[in-house]
């Protein structure tokens, strides 16, 4: 256990948070505005990752790719939006449930019938797959510290818009109060399927750093649509800034507890025992700390309604 | 104020068995094994035990969803609970039903006891999602449990015993316990909704500010409700145990969870039925689809989907509409 492995595990944490906050921000929007659980968020993770795979299989190109199958999810969500989330506002959240693990089911097959169940290869592109020596002997791979910038970049981009904007405005306005929103007079209709466009680019976004890394594959949005619910419960729902420092506790706690729990647990329980039972140990760690902040806090850190 | 109370027509928060439809749906049940049998294929038994026993286990997810109001995420880890209890205990030497069941039951009420006291805290989305985490934790920490097959599952030596001359090793003989338990399960249900506790936890769902300015206690009918539905669940998991004479952390996955909600929902939250019907339904759906074509989650997506958009309140509105009108 050294500096060098802490601080590249910190980097990690940090990446991986990011790439949550992407998926959760979406989410939490969604959630808060129209007050929509929607299950069908991490199909549009899987649908941006499967556009940018494919496109930047046939062109050749990263870049082409990534900004293609951007631009293609983001048509896809708004679409979904108006044909039949639209439907499901008004509903209970019972039937939310039910009306978008369909459309989860339905995406699934969908991609299954159009790419088969063989999972498909990203390359990152080729100027950032060498590694980048930050201090004296320590090498940290280029393309994570690209995720890293742009997960940053989009957040500020994302704070900018929600903090400055008059779009932004109506936005938290929506999330605060929905019906004197609409009683002053924002269109939420159409406020409704823009943030649903957003919320969909923000997750291709993350579908493509991610592609590279983890598999592109079907069911690849189920594992961590988990994760982004955990993050925007922990952060309190409707509240970006609460998005922000819960994807980046999951994050941390998640990719901290992956190494230094087995080694841990080592010492307890011997290092046969560790090594079998610590991954499961480590999954655990970031539902105790959902659990332990619902505990002290049943709204989330930053409480968005009333 | 009793007595009142007693003599007043069926309320709105009584419900009825419905015997004048319910009981042929049930004399057809208990002729299946006889009608497949003569049809050559027992294959349907096998088939018809798991939706019974998903009915049982959607229908203890009702008590808590439909008439208490609590939309709990991780159903399916009480399910797991009582399934790896009766593994345990099989393995350790504990073959009598008469002991491991009622035990596997005991397991997943302190489960549901412990889960409940914490989760009850929290209301609507937030209830949602920390019902969700423990059942995760609990999923995870099956998963590290090498000594009971970890994330492989370990298989059971045989079903449970019961002695007097039933053989549960026979799959006609286990699915006629099955139906039994069920049925017990759903008199019990009722006669628990039709009485005092039954009418409080429906209110609670109904209006719980209220309720608790009347001075009720309100979190105690709550986590009584929640250990009840737990113990059923657990029960569920033993007959499945059983039943596939195996046991998996896969039987604790959250889409577990989500499936027997959606079976819940999709038969109609807050009826006596809902649970039944859903698991029947979903679960034929599913079996046919899938001898129909591969792509059959599709299919079951596109039925799902014109569920919630045309019957907002499961099947169950579909029978209860058709009834208003004539």
């Amino acid at each position: 256990m050294n500096t060098i492995l802490i601080l590249e595990q910190m980097l990690n944490g940090l990446q991986f948070g990011l790439m949550l906050f992407l998926l959760a921000a979406g989410l939490t929007l969604v959630f808060g505005i129209m007050d929509m659980i929607n299950l069908a968020h991490g199909s549009l993770y899987m649908v941006g990752a499967y556009l940018i795979a494919t496109i930047a299989q046939a062109t050749g190109s990263f870049w082409l790719g990534l900004g293609f199958g951007i631009v293609g999810a983001t048509v896809f969500g708004m679409l979904l939006e108006m044909t039949v989330l639209r439907r499901l506002y008004q509903r209970d959240h019972v039937s939310q449930v039910l009306g978008t693990f369909a459309i989860l089911l339905m995406c699934n097959e969908g991609v299954r019938m159009i790419w088969g169940s063989q999972p498909l290869s990203l390359n990152p592109p080729a100027a950032l797959s060498g590694p980048v020596e930050l201090v004296t002997g320590f090498y940290y791979p280029a393309y994570r510290l690209f995720i890293i910038g742009v997960g940053l970049l989009v957040a500020g981009l994302l704070y900018l818009l929600i903090a400055h904007t008059r779009v932004g405005m109506q936005v938290r306005a929506g999330a605060a109060n929905r019906e004197m929103a609409m009683a002053m007079g924002t269109n939420v209709q159409r406020l409704f399927t823009a943030v649903f466009g957003v919320g969909a680019a923000l997750c291709a976004v993350a579908g493509g750093m991610l592609g590279p890394l983890l598999a592109v594959q079907v069911g690849m949005g189920e594992s961590i649509l988990i994760l982004a619910f955990v993050v925007i419960v922990i952060g309190g729902i409707g509240s970006i800034r609460g998005a922000l420092l819960g994807a980046l506790l999951v994050g941390i706690v998640d990719t901290a507890g992956r190494t230094l729990i087995p080694p841990s647990l080592g010492y307890l329980v011997g290092p046969e025992a560790a090594s079998s039972a610590g991954p499961a140990v480590a999954s655990i760690l970031i539902y105790v700390l959902m659990a332990a902040v619902l505990f002290f806090k049943p709204r989330g850190l930053f409480p968005t309604h009333g | 104020m009793q007595t009142t109370y007693e003599s007043s027509a069926p309320s709105l928060l009584d419900h009825s068995l419905q015997l004048r439809w319910s009981l042929p749906v049930l004399a057809l049940l208990a002729a299946l094994p006889l009608l497949a049998s003569l049809a050559g294929d027992t294959f349907y038994v096998g088939l018809a035990t798991r939706v019974l026993i998903f009915a049982l286990a959607a229908t203890s997810l009702n008590l808590i969803l439909g008439f208490g109001g609590l939309v709990s995420f991780g159903h399916a880890a009480f399910v797991g609970v009582g399934a790896y209890t009766i593994a345990i205990l099989m393995q350790g030497g504990v073959v009598s039903a008469w002991a491991a069941w009622p035990i596997a039951m005991l397991v997943s009420a302190a489960a549901a006891l412990l889960i409940g006291w914490v989760s009850l805290r929290t209301q609507g989305v937030y209830f949602i999602m920390i019902t969700l985490a423990f059942a995760q934790m609990l999923y995870y920490l099956v998963v590290s449990l090498k000594a009971y097959g970890g994330e492989d599952g370990m298989p059971l030596a045989g079903r449970s015993s019961v002695g007097a001359g039933i053989d549960l090793g026979n799959d006609t003989q286990f699915y006629y316990a099955t139906l039994a338990i069920l049925v017990a399960a759903i008199v019990l249900i009722t006669r628990l909704l039709n009485a005092r506790f039954g009418h409080v936890l429906q209110a609670i769902r109904e209006n719980e500010v209220r309720m608790t300015a009347i001075g009720f206690p309100v979190f105690r009918y709550k986590l009584v409700a929640f250990v009840l539905a737990g113990a059923l669940a657990g029960l569920a998991g033993a007959l499945l145990a059983n039943q596939g004479s195996f046991v998996s952390p896969a039987l604790m996955q959250w889409s577990q969870s989500g499936m027997l909600m959606i079976m819940v929902i999709l038969g109609g939250v807050g009826h006596l039925y809902g649970g039944v019907l859903g698991a029947i339904v979903f679960l034929l759906l599913e079996e046919f689809l899938s001898h129909y074509t591969i792509h059959w989650q599709l299919g079951l997506g596109a039925v799902l989907l014109g569920v919630v958009l045309l019957a907002p309140n499961g099947l169950t509105s579909l029978f209860r509409r058709k009834g208003a009108a004539t």
